[in-house]
């Protein structure tokens, strides 16, 4: 025990190091800014809160998290540094496992053969901040052949102004085990600035399906930083839906699937709507390593407002029985916003791998607007519509949760008007 | 049903309409020929109120009421309808989604009118996306179908569909028209034509010639589409005879 304890001990101080040398490296995409400035007292673990006011109840409702827990199996609510909800539900118990990482860490030496594992401590600056400041995140672990029907849900949710969070999440689904994941990200209205920055690392075991919807709903002078890697064995399976309808001053992401095994299948979803003077830079990449592979990445994004968008993609394969398709697709809503699309193909001595991509940019059609107006609907109502479907389309097992945020944000642009 | 008077209208600096006077009284069809770019599918867009064109001079009567300067959505609701000769391509919108909001609005059973016109295949489809020339007409076809307009502009029904297709298409525009019993007759179509296929499908009233943006002539369209098949337009503009009454 002793020398397991030792070990960990070094691991945790080359780890200490690596973070402490890449302290000050930027990122390798979007705009850069000193992560030191939201670092502060405020955002410690201290234990004062233990239940969500009814305020913050409605703000976690908004990011997709059911403060009642009804229709969830198990459920996850960090604010700030504290941990409010870490609990399975009866049915669901020797099923599923959610805790705060840290405790996670104290009760299996095992976990740190998957700390740090899928995404690189010394990436970048926001990496090592996360390993130096880390407080909190958590270790979900959906247990061999385990089927959870009903999802389980988590929320980060920071409620200090100028403060930030720094976590470390872990989602292990063993093998023949499947489950959904609903995980929100938010802030309480009088916050308006801080950082979030955020580690997150999917293990998909051997047969394993797992579903994982994000939404974000951050402050609109937020920066965050979210980096996340996907690790697939054999026939496994993974979905990821991210959606981000609100405004933040600066976000960016580039979330890594790597599938190792043969026939494990990768796809990566993403609405984004930038509002306002938004700064954003999303992308995903998949990595296609094992036999009979397949990947998709679907990206819809509208720019509204001063908003930049940057839509990123990247599709490598090794195998040559590897199969990936990359698909943005962008709608300007302002004449004063910005959008870009970058698909990147790559094969690597896999002559016979077939990757695809489509991407185009462009303004709403007057032309489809004026058609759909000669069926009696209103110019607005034909806004929505065409949004609404432009925000869908080609996406498909959209949960019901994210369906009803689109129609909702696509009624809302086309209220205001373009 | 409707009135044009003197309808005179620009596209920039070009005219493209010059003084276009016609009446079609409730319950009749009638037949719009020219040869290509005379202001055929202007008239019937201008009616609509689509694009960037500019009304110079002249008004557009719907029903009694002045529809010049309304917007597109309010005379469609007012009981204008339009089949273009080319949609737009809305990959974005499915066909579904979209019968689904008129039939919510017009309420009509959607779904019976799919099945009736061949479109169930196409309802999970971005509509216009990749669609046949007579997919394309039959999905057209269905919205005006639950849209149910008094007044059907129909640019070019057989554009681009084959013989078995007409057919369908002639079909449903009769039906659209309600030209059953001549006493039931309360809907009006205004139908451009090229081919004269359609008037096997229609009883149609009354026909015009457009040539350079002006009637030239008006009769019986059968009459018209015999003369014009026999000697071109070519022969409208030389009749003497064909001075409009």
């Amino acid at each position: 025990m002793r020398r397991v304890q030792a070990e960990i001990k070094k691991v945790q101080e080359r780890l200490k190091e690596a973070a402490w040398e890449a302290r000050e490296k930027p990122g390798a995409y979007g705009d850069d800014f000193d992560p030191a400035v939201f670092i502060n007292d405020h955002s410690e673990l201290n234990g004062r809160e233990r239940e969500l006011s009814a305020k913050l109840r409605e703000v976690a409702l908004l990011s997709g998290f059911d403060p009642e827990e009804k229709q969830r199996s198990a459920s996850y609510l960090q604010k700030d540094a504290d941990v409010l909800y870490e609990k399975v539900t009866g049915l669901y118990d020797g099923q599923v496992e959610i805790m705060s990482i840290e405790r996670a860490l104290e009760e299996y030496d095992w976990l740190w053969d998957y700390w740090w594992k899928t995404v690189d401590v010394d990436a970048d600056k926001f990496t090592a901040y996360t390993e130096l400041y880390q407080k909190g995140g958590y270790f979900i672990r959906i247990l061999p052949g385990a089927k959870v029907e009903l999802p389980i849900q988590s929320c980060l949710m920071m409620s200090e102004q100028e403060g930030s969070q720094r976590v470390h999440n872990i989602v292990i689904a063993e093998e023949g085990s499947s489950a959904e994941i609903v995980s929100g990200c938010t802030t309480v209205p009088q916050v308006e600035t801080g950082m979030h920055l955020g580690v997150t690392e999917f293990y998909v075991k051997k047969g394993a399906h797992l579903s994982f919807t994000m939404v974000h709903n951050w402050a609109e002078n937020f920066y965050v930083r979210p980096r996340t890697g996907v690790l697939l064995e054999e026939d496994a399976s993974f979905i990821n839906n991210y959606i981000l309808l609100k405004p933040v001053k600066s976000l960016q992401t580039n979330p890594r699937a790597i599938l190792k095994g043969r026939r494990s299948r990768a796809r990566f979803n993403s609405i984004i709507h930038g509002r306002a003077g938004s700064i954003l830079d999303l992308g995903s990449v998949l990595e296609l390593i094992g036999e009979e592979t397949r990947g998709e990445a679907i990206s819809r994004a509208a720019a509204d407002d001063q908003a930049q968008v940057l839509m990123r993609g990247k599709l490598l394969a090794y195998s040559n029985s590897a199969q990936a398709r990359l698909e943005c697709k962008g709608m300007l809503l302002s004449e004063e916003a910005r959008m870009q699309a970058i698909p990147e193909l790559e094969v690597i001595k896999a002559p016979r791998a077939d990757l695809n991509h489509e991407a185009a940019v462009g303004p709403i059609s007057r032309e489809a607007i004026e058609y759909l107006m000669t069926r009696g609907l209103t110019e607005e109502e034909a806004t929505s519509l065409i949004i609404q479907g432009f925000m869908k389309v080609g996406i498909d097992g959209l949960p019901e949760i994210l369906e009803k945020m689109v129609d909702e944000m696509a009624k809302s642009i086309s209220e205001g008007g373009l | 049903m409707l009135t044009v008077e003197k309808l005179s209208v620009k596209a920039g600096e070009r005219l493209i309409l010059d003084e276009v006077s016609l009446t079609i009284p409730a319950g009749e069809t009638h037949i719009l020929m020219g040869p290509n770019g005379s202001g055929k599918s202007t008239l019937l867009r201008v009616i609509m109120g689509l694009g960037d064109l500019e009304v110079v001079s002249g008004r557009i009567i719907f029903q009694g009421r002045d529809v010049t300067k309304l917007p597109i959505d309010e005379r469609a609701r007012l009981g204008i309808g339009l089949a273009m000769q080319h949609s737009p391509s809305l990959p974005e919108v499915t066909l579904k989604g979209l019968a689904q909001v008129l039939g919510d609005r017009y309420k009509n059973d959607w779904r019976s009118l799919a099945t009736a016109l061949n479109c169930d295949y196409l309802l999970e489809r971005g509509l216009n996306d990749r669609f046949s020339g007579g997919e394309s007409k039959r999905a057209e076809l269905l919205q005006l179908l639950i849209q149910r307009p008094q007044l059907l502009l129909v640019d070019e029904p057989e554009s681009g569909v084959d013989l078995v297709n007409i057919a369908v298409v002639g079909k449903a525009l009769h039906q659209l028209l309600k030209q059953g019993k001549i006493k039931d007759r309360e809907h009006s179509g205004l139908v451009i034509t090229h081919t004269g296929h359609i008037l096997n499908y229609l009883n149609a009233d009354q026909g015009y010639v457009m040539i350079n943006g002006k009637l030239v002539c008006e009769g019986n369209p059968r009459d018209l589409f015999e003369e014009i098949s026999k000697h071109g337009f070519e022969g409208c503009v030389a009749c003497a005879e064909c001075k409009r009454r």
